[in-house]
């Protein structure tokens, strides 16, 4: 038994973490179709789900079951093993490139020196699911659905890796863990340095999950559903999944690249200090709502199992808070350094990532509430005469900023914003030419 | 044999195998996925030689973007005409006089060459840090080559565009 645990003690940390970065992962995608049911719900003054466990709480795991108790259906004249090989690489892709995120110092599955290209070659792996589905499903509609998905996601393919390009020219490394480290020395993130090439990056990866604004792939009054019309049950649940999990990589690289990953806010103030403990404040707020809601429901008995949820999850986050707080003294050393609160300062990386991601991935939802969709000829017009140019344009002003700084001694931020300033200048006058 | 051996083996076979089935397979797309893995066992072969720059650019460059544009192609062209047609030219016998002088020249070549054909072995690190080796020798080793290639390609696209355009009177 020792013998086995010795030989396994390599690989058994990287499985823990990778168990536990996969199954928050399918945690956080099954609940974000809960966030997006609600919040467009309440966008459009509904309620969304609110019949499975407390305000629909539940609803999730009852899709889930739905459909993976669903009938499997193949269309007669399919290609069987393409179309049942099409969504695994979706789902595999997507989740595959989130061992290269690094979610705090001390939390990630593995920083390679060339991380980010891996990225985005793993993820751009995800465009043969859709396109292999599509031509697999041998009907018309996901054929055309596929074309104008891979036609969309190659042109905004382009504008997103020069935007990433900006970021890469300040950080100076590819590792994902070292742009984040970058950014905590140069005092800034990058985003404040490189709006344009942030802005860019937004809407590419807008774009790239096929999401609102940019649905075409799946406009329903004319494609049904796009690529995967012919898929049900639990193969269509695995492109579900696969779509959101990419909704959260692209949220997770751009929070990386621009962001400052796992920073806190004016991580260098002392005197902000105060806001490490956000991560217990937040999970006593939970504790204080789900108790107050048990107050305000009705007694009777048809609500007891209602009341009874509601009072576990805030014993729960009460409980978490709590173990967030348990001082260094009693616990064993865990390696984290002097904090006062070991177990917090573990988190806190973790915490204010997913903060930011949380707040990209609001922002989609949003969107998908606000915009009215693109036609395909002006999301193309736009791909290729607008994004692509003026994210050049930006790569070659930032570098000539940084040059400026390096060779003459200008004062770096100020450099970077001449160069978007001059980017924006290139960016109306192509308006201009356009219209 | 030990572990890196191993590897080396599995995913030279795989690579073969599958560039086997690119030219036996008779539906284009199974072709183009054959394809795809077959530049996936190379990539990973790179990564085993400790060029992870090489292995994601040729995961990026030939599988998210040529191979993708292969599929889109393949998919808007008549497939049914294609099943119909004739995969294989009916001249085995020039191909395989073709096939063995080839393999014979590859013998010889191995054979004559065996004792100074021993590569000679990297020290551990040598290519550490990758990207910024191969930068220094794009750029500043071999900065005229890399310029006269990127100006070639350049005509090329250039070219192609203006065949792609229609003529407009």
């Amino acid at each position: 038994m020792t013998l086995l645990i010795e030989t396994l003690q390599p690989w058994l940390l990287p499985l823990v973490r990778i168990l536990v970065v996969f199954a928050g992962l399918s945690l956080i995608v099954a609940y974000l179709v809960y966030a997006e049911r609600k919040i467009l719900a309440h966008l459009q003054v509904r309620l969304g789900p609110m019949r499975v466990g407390p305000h629909g709480l539940l609803q999730p795991i009852a899709d889930g079951l739905k459909l993976l108790l669903k009938e499997d259906i193949i269309p007669a004249g399919a290609d069987k093993w393409v179309f049942w090989l099409a969504p695994a690489i979706s789902v595999l892709a997507a989740f595959t490139a989130f061992s290269l995120i690094p979610f705090a110092p001390n939390f990630y599955i593995t920083d390679v020196n060339v991380g980010l290209l891996f990225l985005i070659g793993i993820s751009s792996l995800g465009i043969f699911g859709i396109i292999l589905g599509g031509w697999a499903s041998n009907s018309h509609y996901p054929l055309l659905g596929a074309l104008r998905s891979t036609a969309q996601l190659v042109s905004y393919e382009v504008a997103l890796g020069f935007s990433l390009v900006s970021a890469l020219l300040l950080s100076g490394t590819l590792s994902m863990k070292g742009i984040v480290e970058a950014q905590a020395q140069q005092g800034v993130w990058f985003a404040f340095v490189q709006p344009v090439a942030f802005f860019i990056l937004f809407v590419a990866a807008i774009a790239e999950t096929n999401r609102n604004p940019f649905d075409l792939p799946e406009a329903e009054s004319e494609l049904v559903a796009g690529f995967h019309t012919e898929y049900s049950g639990f193969r269509f649940s695995l492109y579900f999944l696969a779509e959101y999990a990419a909704m959260v990589l692209v949220s997770s690289v751009a929070v990386t690249l621009f962001l400052g990953g796992w920073l806190r806010f004016f991580p260098s103030v002392r005197w902000l200090d105060f806001l490490d403990y956000t991560p217990v404040a937040v999970f006593l707020a939970a504790a204080a709502w789900c108790f107050r809601a048990v107050l305000r429901l009705p007694g009777t008995r048809e609500w007891r199992w209602q009341r009874l949820l509601l009072l576990g999850l805030g014993a729960g986050a009460a409980a978490l808070a709590a173990a967030l707080l348990i001082p260094a003294r009693f616990l064993p050393d865990i390696g984290v350094g002097q904090a006062p609160f070991p177990v917090l300062a573990t988190i806190q990386g973790v915490f204010w990532f997913l903060v930011k991601v949380f707040g990209f991935l609001f922002a989609f939802i949003w969107f998908r509430g606000t915009f009215p969709r693109y036609r395909f000829d002006q999301l193309m017009n736009l791909g290729w005469r607008f994004m692509i140019p003026v994210a050049i344009a930006n790569v070659i002003f930032c570098a000539l900023a940084l040059a400026l700084s390096r060779q003459l001694g200008w004062h770096l931020p100020a450099a970077l914003w001449l160069g978007t300033a001059a980017t924006l200048l290139v960016a109306v006058l192509l308006r201009q030419e356009e219209g | 044999m030990n572990f890196a051996q191993a590897t080396f083996y599995v995913l030279a076979a795989i690579a073969v195998v599958s560039a086997l089935l690119v030219i036996t397979r008779r539906n284009p797309v199974h072709s183009a996925i054959s394809l795809i893995v077959t530049l996936l066992a190379v990539a990973l072969l790179y990564l085993q030689l400790q060029a992870e720059f090489l292995a994601a650019v040729q995961i990026i460059l030939y599988i998210g973007g040529i191979m993708v544009l292969f599929l889109f192609v393949i998919m808007l062209v008549n497939l049914d005409v294609a099943l119909r047609q004739e995969q294989f030219n009916r001249q085995w016998g020039i191909a395989g006089v073709a096939a063995f002088l080839l393999a014979g020249e590859l013998a010889a070549v191995i054979y004559l060459g065996r004792g100074t054909a021993a590569l000679p072995q990297a020290p551990p690190g040598a290519l550490q840090p990758n990207t910024e080796l191969i930068g220094t020798s794009l750029y500043q080793t071999y900065m005229l080559p890399f310029e006269i290639a990127s100006l070639l390609l350049l005509v090329a696209m250039v070219g192609a565009v203006l065949m792609a355009r229609r003529k407009v009177s």
